[in-house]
């Protein structure tokens, strides 16, 4: 299944700032941690995440710091900021009035749309 | 760690340096990003060929995930606008379409220009002199050639007749009104008010046209400063040029006695003059890359020199006690729009993600020995007037005053803020983009308020 390029962009902020909340984290960890927590059912075009973090930046959601990884290469991390932390409690609000407005339709709806094909629960796959 | 020349790891690499240059190439993208990108590309390498796949077919398969250049550098272009705000602005409204100059805008500038040199000269056909009616051409000057600008924008913007007729109509029409209509003592203050505040009031309908329309929007505020910026630097090298041609025909002329002053004086400054202003802002619109963002390397250059003058100037007038005029206020009020037109052009410049350095504190020292003197000044002024009462010039003075002193204050506390790393340099951008439209309004009182209130004296 694939999902909506519009509700990827939606979550994708507080996707990045929740996965970011749990520790700093680079761009392809943050990717990875998306797939594995989506099951492997939302996938980005790799690319776009980065002017998405940096725009994190600008608004002061994240601090960056260039690291050096194993390889020996550098590597930009990212580090959610205070103000980061409550623009992330802000989303988690608005998200939980949609979804639970969401459910509401989806039960009204039960009759015509059946039930929710395959549940979020375990790692999919 | 370092692959060395084997095979297949020299021919990844060889593409990975190929992808890189691709990049590169890509002006939204800073360096730094692409080694970002690039460090994601190997990660992402590197797990698939963990999980059996080759250096080749790794190499395709990250690619692919990274999504498409032309894509991922347009959200980069939108994201960090100020790389590139011209190719930005150039692509507005339908992002994806073209940017290419159309064939049909050269001559579109050239006959707006041409429409606007003949503007300036109808008067005079009439009968209207500009040594008898100096007063008439003073308060129309912004009226003879910046509607043309603003048509211009408009039809490049594509922003469609019933818009630009709503939005550019009625600034341009009370302008007008006011500028012909009201019944000015001759050569009065509230005459000179007008032709100072009506061009002002006027290019800021120019720049609802430059923004497509859009003004709520802060970043293509920010893109009209830029703009406004530049047009002056390109406007003042076509002036000079201007200067040096006419020096010289009006010598060669000269030489073989001839005299063409008249024809220079009547018909090539004139027209030479209006039409500029057109073929300037073509010429920022057409990226010709020469001098650009040359506003930003002149505020680089200027911020230190206007430190020291202020100082020098602060440390003067505390000496020396003397009786503060009307001449002073204003030119502190014009030493107060040179500090605001560096800030301006600083932050529209600056990288919003670099931390604070040197320069950020050098010009936060900047608007500070600016406020002090303002505040000397002020304090001094406001004496004057509870002497002297209320003049139109004075007033209009210290409006002024106050509308730079409320924008600094606010600024220079923004700007504290940012070097402590208390906020974002996005803040201090987003009050002075707030902040434009106070200008016009204020430009707009004393356009429309002043005359009547004074009795057009």
């Amino acid at each position: 299944m694939r999902i909506d390029k519009d509700l990827v962009a939606a979550s994708a902020t507080p996707l990045v700032l929740g996965i970011l909340a749990d520790g700093e984290s680079y761009g392809y960890a943050i990717l990875k941690r998306v797939n594995e927590l989506s099951g492997g059912r939302m996938t980005w075009t790799d690319g776009m995440l980065y002017p998405l973090l940096h725009r994190l930046e600008r608004l002061s959601y994240v601090e960056a710091s260039w690291q050096v990884a194993p390889s020996g290469r550098r590597r930009k991390h990212y580090a959610i900021t205070p103000a980061g932390a409550s623009a992330l409690a802000e989303r988690r609000q608005q998200w939980a009035v949609v979804s639970g407005t969401l459910e509401r339709v989806w039960a009204q709806a039960g009759a015509l749309i059946g039930p929710v094909p395959t549940p979020l629960t375990g790692q999919g796959r | 760690m370092t692959a060395l020349a084997g095979g297949p790891d020299a021919e990844l690499e060889a593409r990975i340096g190929q992808w890189r240059g691709h990049l590169q190439r890509r002006r939204a993208i800073s360096p730094g990003d692409v080694d970002e990108l690039e460090g994601h590309l190997r990660d992402q390498v590197a797990e698939l060929e963990g999980a059996g796949l080759h250096g080749d077919e790794a190499f395709l398969v990250a690619v692919k995930r990274m999504g498409s250049l032309d894509e991922v550098s347009r959200e980069f272009a939108l994201e960090h606008s100020e790389r590139l705000w011209k190719q930005l602005v150039l692509g507005l409204g339908t992002p994806g379409t073209s940017t290419a100059p159309s064939s049909r805008e050269l001559p579109m500038v050239l006959g707006l220009a041409g429409a606007s040199a003949l503007a300036v000269k109808v008067p005079a056909l009439l009968g209207l002199d500009l040594s008898t009616d100096g007063g008439f051409y003073a308060r129309n000057i912004g009226l003879f050639v910046l509607p043309f600008l603003a048509g211009y924008f408009a039809w490049k913007r594509q922003m469609g007749l019933p818009r630009s007729l709503r939005l550019l109509v009625p600034p341009f029409l009370l302008g007008a009104v006011v500028a012909n209509g009201y019944p000015f003592a001759r050569g009065g203050s509230t005459e000179v008010l007008t032709a100072i505040h009506l061009p002002i009031m006027l290019w800021s309908a120019v720049g609802l046209a430059y923004v497509g329309g859009e003004w709520r929007s802060h970043p293509r505020r920010m893109d009209f400063v830029r703009f406004t910026g530049e047009w002056v630097v390109y406007y003042a090298l076509l002036a000079l040029g201007g200067g040096v041609l006419v020096g010289l025909t009006t010598a060669g002329f000269d030489a073989i006695a001839l005299d063409v002053s008249w024809f220079i004086e009547e018909w090539v400054l004139p027209c030479g003059a209006v039409g500029a202003v057109l073929v300037a802002a073509w010429l920022v619109e057409a990226k010709q890359g020469v001098v650009e963002n040359i506003a930003p390397v002149l505020t680089r250059v200027f911020t230190p020199l206007t430190v020291v003058m202020l100082l020098a100037f602060l440390v003067a007038a505390l000496a020396t006690d003397s009786a503060v005029d009307r001449d002073l206020l204003i030119l502190v009020d014009l030493i107060l729009v040179l500090v605001l037109g560096l800030l301006l052009y600083a932050i529209s410049a600056r990288d919003p993600q670099a931390p604070p350095d040197g320069f950020d504190r050098l010009q936060v020292l900047l608007v500070i020995s600016a406020l002090l003197l303002d505040v000397l000044m002020l304090t001094a002024m406001l004496g004057r007037i509870a002497d002297f009462g209320v003049s139109p010039n004075r007033l209009a003075a210290l409006g002024l005053n106050i509308v730079l002193l409320v924008n600094l204050a606010w600024a220079a506390w923004l700007s504290v803020g940012f070097l402590r790393h208390r906020r974002p340099l996005h803040d201090l951008e987003r009050w002075q983009t707030t902040y434009l439209p106070i200008y016009a309004g204020w430009a707009a009182v004393v356009v429309v308020a002043f005359p009547p209130a004074f009795r057009f004296a």
